[in-house]
């Protein structure tokens, strides 16, 4: 079983959250000269590794909060948790 | 091949069965093939199958890195059905359906494909409206077999169901297709792996993961026995399709969530109908195992580990019960875990890939068993004419970026809610 460790509430069941997705997609600003390749790109290209994943999950019967969170995706070990706009990425070898 | 007949089931019986051919061959592979399939499950041998005996394809492998049909093709409802409504799914599926009706014949291997009837069933009044959309305008006009059952109707049909007045999921009605049924999933690998038709075949447990593309051709694959050459290559790896596509770059993801099932102990609960309940679990009875199987579906999380959790067993148990009390008194033999291939809008993708001559067979999200004979019909024609067969002319890689969907279920662009 996994479980999360909610910044605002700590340690809690995976059950109690909603997953949202990949963490690293960053949405093309409004009115800007984005084109639709860059909006293909943001709405359907994932890269969906194999290893750690950075992902968004909301803690839905919680806090109701979002949260970064980065996971393995092959032994589904939570290698770090955080707020969403923290990058993780270093954060691969820590453990939790 | 050996030919399978109640003669030669007669003749080993009276030798104690200890000369058995065995049925598949896992010979050394050659320097090259015509056609390379990678993934060994049900699409990919279907596939072989199909480019042999439609399109005389001569020489082809298929090559596989685990063990036959150790991937989805044994870790899935059996469910066979095409209660689809738009037309890219629906005809499709419908194909798919009317192959499944021929295939023990096709095979000479049973593969118990049993026409019991699929039957969903709704919980609310919108969900009533759903489906006799889904039955009057969309399944019927579509040439498919649909009916629309009332409470009543339900409750003859399946009296085991939970109709008292505090039924936590109160049953309104449903949506059956009589046609629909179970098939043995495993049957189903093994019929196809001794099959042989027409061209020589090999089948070579190998790892393929890695690919050799100067230019945008692939010229051989890396495999633990060696690089072998290839003319065309064809993916059929489900939810592993990321990993082998390396440098083929896979431009709608796929996502893999997880499935879970469990196994239960018990005498024939019901053999005639099959409930598919809409409400969180399914229950199927595959045909002479004699054994009921509740089956949930995916947990929305990206994952490779091709295994369940202790929550999702909790949630398969208890949706279980609450349709039908009666399960209380069984006990769970066995369940199961696996990963699916999500798309971005739930459907697959069968088709032509940014490499010249690769081809994509993939993003079954939940749908892939059912599929595997209409899935193996019409990749075994894109990959023969280097164009999509009508029936997956829909399914294309390209359809993202167009923004032309196949969006059974209207959830968007989120591979966790299809």
């Amino acid at each position: 079983m996994i479980r999360l460790d909610c910044p605002y509430c700590g340690l809690r069941d995976h059950e109690e959250f909603s997953y949202i997705g990949d963490a690293t997609k960053v949405r093309p600003a409004h009115g800007g000269e984005s084109g639709a390749e860059e909006w293909f790109d943001y709405v359907y290209i994932r890269d969906n590794p194999r290893g750690p994943h950075q992902e968004i999950w909301q803690h839905i019967q919680g806090c109701r909060a979002f949260i970064r969170v980065l996971r393995n995706t092959l032994t589904h070990e939570v290698l770090a948790s955080g707020l969403p706009h923290e990058d993780l990425s270093g954060k691969a070898g820590s453990g939790s | 091949m050996a030919e399978y007949s109640a003669f030669s089931l007669l003749r080993h019986a009276l030798t104690g069965h200890r000369d058995w051919r065995r049925a598949w061959r896992d010979p050394e592979p050659r320097k090259s093939y015509d056609v390379i399939i990678v993934g060994a499950g049900g699409h990919g041998m279907a596939s072989a199958f199909y480019l042999a005996k439609n399109h005389n394809v001569g020489r082809i492998a298929v090559l596989e890195k685990g063990y036959l049909g150790g991937g989805n093709t044994g870790r899935n409802t059996t469910i066979v059905r095409s209660n689809y409504m738009l037309e890219e799914d629906a005809h499709f599926y419908e194909k798919s359906l009317q192959l499944w009706e021929q295939l023990s014949h096709e095979l000479n291997f049973n593969v118990m494909f049993s026409q019991r009837g699929v039957t969903n069933l709704a919980h609310s009044d919108s969900q009533m409206d759903a489906f006799a959309r889904r039955a009057r305008s969309a399944m019927r006009l579509n040439g498919i077999d649909a009916e629309l059952l009332d409470r009543k109707q339900v409750q003859r049909e399946m009296p085991y169901l939970d109709f008292s007045e505090n039924a936590r999921f109160p049953i309104y009605g449903g949506l059956k297709q009589p046609r629909g049924g179970t098939a043995r999933h495993d049957a189903v690998a093994w019929g196809r792996a001794r099959c042989r038709p027409a061209g020589r075949r090999h089948h070579s447990e190998l790892r393929g993961d890695w690919l050799q593309t100067p230019g945008n051709r692939i010229t051989a694959v890396e495999t633990t026995r060696g690089d072998i050459g290839c003319g065309k290559v064809g993916f059929a790896v489900a939810g592993r399709t990321g990993a082998p596509c390396g440098q083929a770059r896979h431009e709608a993801s796929d996502r893999k969530p997880c499935a879970a099932g469990l196994r239960l102990g018990a005498a024939e609960a019901d053999d005639r109908y099959r409930g598919h309940l809409r409400g969180r679990a399914f229950l199927c009875q595959p045909v002479g195992q004699g054994r009921p199987g509740l089956r949930r579906r995916h947990r929305h999380v990206n994952s490779y580990a091709q295994r369940g959790n202790t929550p999702m067993i909790e949630h398969v148990m208890s949706a279980g019960l609450a349709m039908i009390p009666s399960l209380s008194r069984l006990r769970v033999l066995r369940h199961w875990g696996g990963i699916m291939d999500m798309s971005m809008d739930g459907s697959p993708i069968i088709g032509k890939s940014p490499i010249d001559n690769l081809y994509l067979n993939c993003g079954w999200c939940y749908g892939g068993f059912k599929a595997t004979p209409g899935s193996g019909w019409v990749f075994a024609h894109t990959i023969a004419n280097d164009a999509p067969h009508e029936l997956n002319a829909g399914l294309n890689l390209e359809r993202f970026r167009r923004g032309y969907l196949v969006d059974e279920r209207g959830a968007g662009p989120y591979p966790n809610r299809h």
